[in-house]
């Protein structure tokens, strides 16, 4: 691993106590090119978390808090017409980029906004690009969009559909604090001035690189062989309303070859597979009939099936 | 080429010549040398090969050399010396690949021509060691980089590849009986009895440890002293040689009142001649062969190639109650004029009218009496009146001497005598089961014909040493250095030693050079096969090269079809086996590493052996790492539990 990486996870981990999973698992959705979806109750870093990540790494941030009156020109940006000046004859439009034209994103509470704004973000998260007005732009690489999501007060939301929420590589739950690191929460200065303060640890170039090479980590047949095994058993043995998708496949052996690459490895094994699980796979399956807590279903599945 | 490559065909080619040097002329084998050290110093320094019209040169000069030595190409000496000179000649214009490769066809056709000369099992391991050294250099020639050991392992399996094919030919090859299958009749030197005897004939032969034939019985076994093997009858003296005379046209043989019958099988090395071995007297024999008035077995061919017949032999007999008158009167006729102490000794046991029968005795008796000795080594006797000066003078004889002696004696005493050589005794092979008849057991006795007797064999040798018959010669004669190896008394576990290779070489002759047509058809009906013909023989040889080629198609294609299990994950699962017994069991979800972290929580002890197997497990699994593959192997095997830790 690369050293710049390394300084990051430090740094991260000074402001966000207690929390390594959640940072490591955002760099790897990061690393392997997905978007991430923090799905957890106001207030416990989930906006920390994403300016962090942001500060250092040296990436553009913008925030853009979605609301039930947010339209997607207020996301994309929109064109305005400029007066013609004296000698020109005839006006112009101007394009007013959005702030989604930023390399990091959060879309804080996207269950807030309509499905139109909605599907807006996802578009653009899907293609890379927005098309304006017939025109088509590309947005900024690398491009990661961080969207958070209050699983309670569903009263006046639209809940992303599930078609949505596969445009997101992982889900992650940020969880309350422990204690200890609660304390130094508590003792320590304000967290917005130490971001304040940050200095990036990495640059574009850098972060474009490791992207790379994730791409070249080492997948044996017989890693293969267990996350077929894995996404089989979610398609056959009945417990879940759907089986993962191939793209779902496809992802989580992205985001363990990401993780291997943080884990300062050249090759995935299996307990790669097992660390992104929960992030890759709990929003995107539903046990037929009962609620279950999606910590205890990916915790049934990785039991269930056996490394081959 | 490389010079490596050009440096061992040059070893390959020394090591194919080499056996042939025993019997080439010198002459040949230095220039054989010559042409392959030249060889070998100008791709040492580099140096271009000679001129195409300088080789053409020397290609007629050896053909010309040989031509005039030999007088013809062909035939097996001028042919092998040909063949060889030209393989050497060959390194001369070696440029390609492909020029080596006809080199390497030429030695497996020149060991072949080792087959010639000799047949034993040295030479058939020698030409073994030589193929696997050709093949290991042909290996070389097309593949370059690969090490000499893994050249040699791979020749060798392809050598034993080939063993069932080589089996399945030569079991059903049809041995198609004819001219073009046989081997040159110059192919075999022979030594052995001759249709002559003269005073020191025998005893030459005596010196050689050769075979002449072994013999196994098929159930009751003789004694020793019964086992007279027959071969030429000799009726004429010149007063120094023995001769069989002509053949005379008489009554049929005739055996009466036979007694104790056995039955055995003997192998004949081929000796040249027209006559078989059989013990006193044969009744029937399985090859078609003659018995003739005077009770020989003759065949009409030579036996030139290593020949097995079976014979049933009757130990008592009379033999001729009737003969012929012209016999008889053979069977008195002496030299005129020769011998005359002989003659007056003879005639003064005539005196009182004795029966024939106390003629024999009275002259046995002379033989034991009279301070006669038994030597292998008896002064010569250079006078015309030999049997004159070994009675009465010399006194010192072989069996020729005696049984020339006692014959003369009879007919001058008016009883029909003849001298009978062959072979008598033989050596018994525990390990085999069958006694080797020797060279050095040639044997010379006389056969008198006793009115209401018939002929009776008469065995001098025997009154003056009686060991020679029961025991042997080397128990009868007292100067051993003389007798060849075999016939001495050696060292006890030489003699096994020798007796257990000869009951090897003596299963060779019967089972791989004795397979003919006649043992094909034999083990192919019992093998079950009804109404052998070749035909059917080539139709089930043909089937049996599909199937073994089939056979080895699904086993080199297997990849294809039979999914092997990894053996770096069966290693790790039997390590996970063990532990479990040892109560930690890794669930079946569990990653390696994460096994291992928790057994180094349980046991820290074993942190760092374990996690190094995990690492190690990891890397040729998942990292796709094959180089350590044994050594993880290894470690899982030798990684242990220690006794305090199991629960």
């Amino acid at each position: 691993m690369s050293l710049s990486l390394k300084n990051v996870i430090r740094q991260a981990e000074q402001i966000i106590l207690g929390k390594p999973q959640q940072i490591r698992l955002s760099l790897t959705c990061l690393l392997a090119r997905g978007h991430l979806l923090i799905e957890d109750l106001p207030g416990v870093g989930k906006t920390t978390l994403a300016q962090v990540l942001a500060r250092t790494l040296g990436l553009q941030f913008r925030r853009i808090q979605f609301t039930s009156d947010l339209l997607p020109a207020d996301i994309l940006g929109f064109s305005v017409y400029q007066r013609p000046v004296a000698e020109a004859r005839s006006g112009s439009f101007e394009f007013h980029p959005g702030p989604i034209f930023a390399q990091m994103i959060l879309a804080d509470e996207v269950n807030r906004a309509t499905p139109k704004a909605q599907s807006a973000l996802l578009e653009a998260m899907e293609e890379q690009q927005v098309t304006i007005e017939g025109t088509t732009r590309a947005l900024p690489v690398p491009f990661f969009v961080i969207a958070t999501q209050n699983p309670l007060h569903q009263i006046g939301t639209f809940p992303l559909p599930e078609s949505q929420l596969d445009r997101f590589l992982m889900r992650i739950q940020m969880g309350y604090p422990d204690a200890v690191a609660e304390r130094g929460l508590l003792c320590g200065i304000d967290r917005r001035e130490i971001i304040a303060g940050l200095s990036p640890q990495m640059d574009c170039a850098e972060l474009l690189r490791l992207q790379q090479c994730v791409k070249q980590i080492f997948v044996s047949p017989a890693l293969l062989d267990y996350l077929q095994a894995i996404i089989r058993y979610t398609r056959e043995a009945g417990r879940y309303s759907h089986g993962l998708s191939p793209r779902a496949g496809v992802a989580l052996l992205t985001a363990a070859r990401a993780w291997a690459l943080l884990d300062e490895r050249q090759a995935v094994i299996p307990e790669d597979i097992q660390a992104v699980l929960p992030g890759v796979v709990s929003h995107r399956l539903q046990v037929a009939g009962e609620y279950q807590h999606s910590d205890t279903l990916v915790r049934e599945l990785i039991e269930a099936v056996a490394i081959p | 080429m490389k010079k490596t490559q050009i440096y061992s065909l040059l070893l390959m080619i020394l090591m194919v010549v080499a056996p042939h040097a025993l019997h080439l002329p010198l002459t040949i084998t230095s220039l054989c040398l010559m042409f392959l050290l030249w060889r070998a110093y100008l791709t040492y320094t580099a140096n271009a090969l000679p001129k195409r019209w300088l080789l053409f040169l020397i290609t007629f000069a050896i053909a010309a050399g040989i031509l005039s030595s030999f007088h013809t190409l062909f035939g097996r000496e001028a042919g092998v010396a040909l063949l060889i000179l030209l393989t050497t000649l060959k390194f001369m214009e070696l440029h390609t690949v492909r020029d080596a490769t006809v080199l390497i066809y030429l030695a497996c056709f020149i060991i072949i021509t080792n087959f010639f000369y000799s047949q034993s099992i040295p030479v058939a391991l020698y030409m073994l060691a030589t193929l696997l050294v050709i093949i290991t250099v042909w290996i070389q020639l097309s593949a370059p980089t690969i090490a000499l050991k893994a050249r040699c392992t791979m020749a060798a399996t392809l050598l034993l590849q080939a063993l069932p094919l080589t089996l399945l030919l030569f079991v059903l090859f049809p041995r198609v009986q004819g001219p073009l299958w046989g081997m040159p009749q110059d192919a075999f030197a022979s030594s052995g009895l001759d249709d002559k005897m003269t005073p020191g004939s025998l005893s030459r032969l005596i010196l050689s440890d050769e075979v002449a034939f072994r013999v196994s019985y098929a159930n009751q076994v003789p004694r020793r002293e019964q086992m007279y093997w027959r071969g030429p009858v000799l009726w004429n003296f010149d007063g120094r040689t023995w001769t069989p005379g002509r053949t005379a046209n008489s009554i049929a043989p005739q055996f009466t009142e036979t007694k104790q019958a056995v039955a055995y099988t003997v192998t004949l090395e081929p000796h040249n001649k027209n006559w078989l071995f059989a013990l006193e007297m044969p009744e029937w024999i399985s090859v078609p062969a003659a018995l003739t008035y005077d009770f020989q077995v003759i065949q009409k061919d030579a036996v030139t190639m290593r020949s097995r017949y079976e014979v049933r032999s009757v130990l008592q007999y009379h033999a001729n109650l009737q003969e012929a008158q012209r016999q008889l009167r053979r069977g008195v006729q002496l030299p005129p004029g020769l011998n005359p102490e002989s003659l007056k000794l003879a005639n003064s046991w005539l005196a009182g009218n004795p029966k024939d029968i106390d003629i024999v005795r009275y002259a046995l008796e002379y033989f034991n009496k009279q301070n006669f000795q038994y030597t292998l080594e008896p002064p010569p006797l250079p006078g015309i009146h030999g049997v004159d000066d070994f009675l009465f003078t010399t006194r010192q004889g072989f069996c020729e001497h005696y049984a020339s002696a006692f014959v003369f004696l009879m007919r001058a005493a008016h009883i029909p005598a003849r001298v009978v050589t062959g072979y008598q005794g033989g050596e018994y092979n525990q390990t085999g089961n069958y006694y080797i008849v020797r060279q050095s057991d040639a044997h010379a006795w006389a056969e008198v014909w006793l009115t209401g007797q018939g002929w009776v064999r008469i065995d001098p040798t025997a009154a003056i040493a009686p060991g020679r018959v029961q025991r042997g010669l080397s128990a009868s004669v007292k100067n051993n250095d003389v007798l060849p190896f075999m016939s001495r008394n050696p060292p006890e576990w030489l003699h096994a030693l020798r007796l257990n290779w000869d009951s090897l070489a003596n299963q060779w002759n019967q089972w791989v050079l004795g397979y003919n047509s006649e043992r094909q058809y034999a083990f192919m009906s019992w093998l079950g096969m009804e109404s052998v013909s070749w035909q059917k023989m080539a139709l089930d040889m043909i089937a049996g090269l599909t199937l073994l080629v089939g056979i080895f198609a699904l086993y080199m294609l297997r990849h294809f079809y039979v999914h092997r299990p990894d053996r770096v994950q069966v290693a790790w699962e039997k390590l996970c086996k063990r532990m479990a017994k040892a109560g930690l069991s890794r669930a079946a979800h569990e990653g390696a590493g994460t096994f291992a972290a928790r057994i180094a929580t349980v046991h820290p002890e074993l942190a760092e052996p374990i996690q190094n197997l995990a690492a190690r497990y990891n890397a040729l699994r998942y990292a796709g790492q094959a180089k350590d593959a044994q050594e993880f192997i290894r470690l899982c095997a030798k990684f242990r539990l220690s006794r305090q830790n199991r629960r």
